[in-house]
């Protein structure tokens, strides 16, 4: 009898029971070699990246500097910030550089894509010239404008005068004139990306929608007002949210640039943490900055989303 | 550095578009041939203003080169003398004693190879991690990538600095790899990536026996090369270009990357204007050459989507 049960019906309780422990330990197993293959970049990312980025955050609260131990201090450092004439001078300017570099860029991408979105024989060369200032090396692209913007007798004010403005600015050593020079520079650095991102925007639109405006008798301005421009405003909406977390970050262009000059006429947040944190060893203050930065380019994102999401409702 | 997930996805949604619309607008055109005629004029007008444009944007490269050829004091004249009345060429052998660029070239190259290599190899693994297999924890801990990209790295740039200060590894190339190799960006934009690729194929790999290895190896990485290519060439040239990394790291001289070596020639010699902008063309011009080689890659799908069709 008990050969006939053991034939009969357990072998399906065995199949099953062999299938569950099996998924169990396929489970551990499948654990196991996802968490080698995660492992490599995952120590490094933890070690150089999580932990650092974390610590930002506790250190913000903490005074320690290079010749101090760390000690808790809450928000003595954002205090100290608030009261302190160079942070409102770099956010002052960080600020001025995004309104200058944010809407210049966009309107400079999109009417380039526009330009360069048709089929004709070699528009790919144009394209790829466009685009290429935005992966040339910073130094270079710094060192070539600073020239080109001498005020003496560089090439831009030498065009100013031949077209009639006799007295062009001194852009890099003006302080009124440095953070514009900074601007163009980027701007005309940038463009060629956010131009880019416009023609996957372009070309995504449907050619229905232009035939059937053209049978409307829709003028190309209609039809750029009315059927472009709502079907780019995904893309707007990513072109803007980019611009603008980058155009805060901005660093690296002006340290080799302007160094900050003259005077403080462009210094911006990342130089100041920098200057503070890494020049003084000022590891805490230095942080709560951090922390500042950090939170306006949650809330540019944050808030972009949300009108956004409005919009489209 | 995001970049790139753009331009695949640009691609990804070029894909369907090109062709078809392109032969049906011909057939019209031939036909009806006063039209195409007009289309022809427009077409050269467009050209014209292309070519004016374009011109107009790269003046700071030809001014950059032929700048690069004169002598000191003919870079700034008046009016700007665009054609060198002679060409200059010791420049472009003098540079190289008067600072030691070979070292500068050598240490970007190292920096830049040593730092891609590691970025695609554990960026690609750990995608496949994310995006094949599944286990417990997988999902929140990809979002602990995710949301230090949000974080821009100027705000923990200091706790990175102490770190580097206490492992004593300041003032060496080690503190540039270890920070740049393992970044979150690498592995976001590869998972992306794997994600279109449909997990039947793993599946039937793994029936024929292929353990996850195998798969990974030849199966994901033959078929993810143009994202490979893209990741690679970004950090690539990404490392190449960066100022920040070296600036803050770097302190002697015989470590130092091209751009800081720049830089610095900058500061020293601000009066040399011919030697400077021949610095300059020598540290883009690796820049360009694999821009021009890769720059299907760079510029995903776009650039031949309207060409081809």
């Amino acid at each position: 009898m008990t050969t006939d049960t053991i034939q009969a019906a357990p072998p399906r309780n065995r199949v099953q029971g062999n299938r569950k422990q099996g998924n169990r330990k396929q489970a551990r197993r499948n654990t196991l070699i996802g968490w080698t293959f995660i492992l490599p970049n995952f120590l490094g990312f933890l070690a150089f990246t999580l932990i650092p980025v974390l610590a930002a955050f506790a250190l913000a609260f903490m005074e320690w500097t290079s010749f101090s131990a760390p000690k808790w201090v809450g928000l003595a450092n954002f205090e100290r910030m608030l009261g302190s004439d160079s942070f409102w001078v770099a956010l002052r300017n960080t600020l001025l550089y995004a309104l200058g570099h944010v809407p210049l860029t966009l309107a400079l991408a999109l009417i380039l894509a526009m330009l360069l979105n048709r089929k004709l024989k070699g528009i790919g060369y144009f394209r790829v010239a466009i685009f290429f200032p935005y992966i040339t090396s910073l130094v270079a692209v710094a060192v070539v404008w600073n020239m080109l913007f001498s005020p003496d007798s560089g090439p831009i004010n030498q065009f100013l005068q031949f077209v009639g403005v006799a007295n062009p600015p001194g852009w890099t050593s003006s302080s009124d004139w440095a953070m514009p020079a900074v601007i163009l520079t980027s701007v005309w650095r940038d463009m060629g990306y956010y131009m880019i991102l416009y023609l996957a925007g372009l070309q995504a639109i449907p050619t229905e929608l232009y035939e059937a405006a053209e049978v409307d008798g829709a003028s190309a301005w209609q039809r750029f007002w009315n059927v472009t421009l709502p079907s780019l405003r995904p893309t707007t909406f990513f072109v803007v949210v980019m611009l603008t977390v980058s155009s805060f970050k901005v660093f690296d262009l002006i340290v080799v640039m302007t160094n900050g000059g003259p005077g403080r006429s462009t210094t911006v947040l990342s130089q100041l943490i920098y200057q503070e944190g890494i020049g003084e060893g000022k590891f805490g203050y230095s942080s709560a900055i951090s922390l500042v930065l950090f939170l306006i380019v949650l809330t540019v994102t944050v808030l972009q989303f949300k009108l956004q999401q409005r919009r489209e409702r | 550095m995001t970049n790139l997930t753009e331009d695949l996805r640009a691609e990804v949604a070029l894909g369907g578009t090109p062709g078809g619309t392109a032969g049906h607008e011909r057939g019209l055109a031939e036909r009806r041939s006063p039209r195409a005629r007009k289309e022809r004029t427009v077409n050269v007008v467009i050209y014209a203003v292309l070519v004016v444009l374009v011109a107009a944007l790269l003046v700071p490269f030809l001014w950059m080169l032929s700048s690069s050829l004169k002598e000191n004091n003919q870079v700034f004249t008046v009016p700007i003398q665009w054609i060198p009345e002679e060409f200059l060429w010791s420049n472009y052998s003098d540079i190289w004693t008067r600072i030691p660029m070979m070292g500068y070239l050598q240490n970007s190259l190292y920096l830049s190879v040593i730092i891609t290599f590691l970025q695609v190899l554990t960026g690609s693994l750990a995608a496949y991690g994310f995006s094949k297999i599944r286990f417990p924890g997988r999902d929140v801990l990809f979002l602990g990538y995710i949301a230090t990209i949000a974080v821009p790295w100027q705000a923990y740039m200091v706790p990175q600095y102490i770190m580097m200060q206490q492992l004593g590894l300041t003032n060496s190339f080690n503190a540039l790899i270890l920070l740049q190799a393992f970044g979150a960006f690498g592995v976001f934009l590869m998972r992306q990536y794997y994600m279109t690729i449909p997990d039947e194929l793993c599946e039937a790999a793994r029936i024929d026996g292929l353990s996850e290895y195998g798969i990974w190896a030849r199966v994901i990485l033959p078929l993810s090369k143009p994202a490979l290519a893209s990741l690679g060439l970004l950090t690539f040239v990404n490392t190449w270009n960066d100022y920040m990394g070296p600036f803050i790291y770097l302190t002697s001289n015989r470590l130092w990357t091209v751009q800081l070596g720049l830089r610095s020639f900058v500061g020293q010699f601000d009066a040399e204007f011919a030697m400077i902008m021949t610095g300059s063309v020598i540290s883009v011009v690796p820049i360009l050459i694999i821009f021009l080689i890769g720059q299907r890659y760079f510029i995903q799908g776009i650039a031949t989507s309207g060409m081809k069709g």
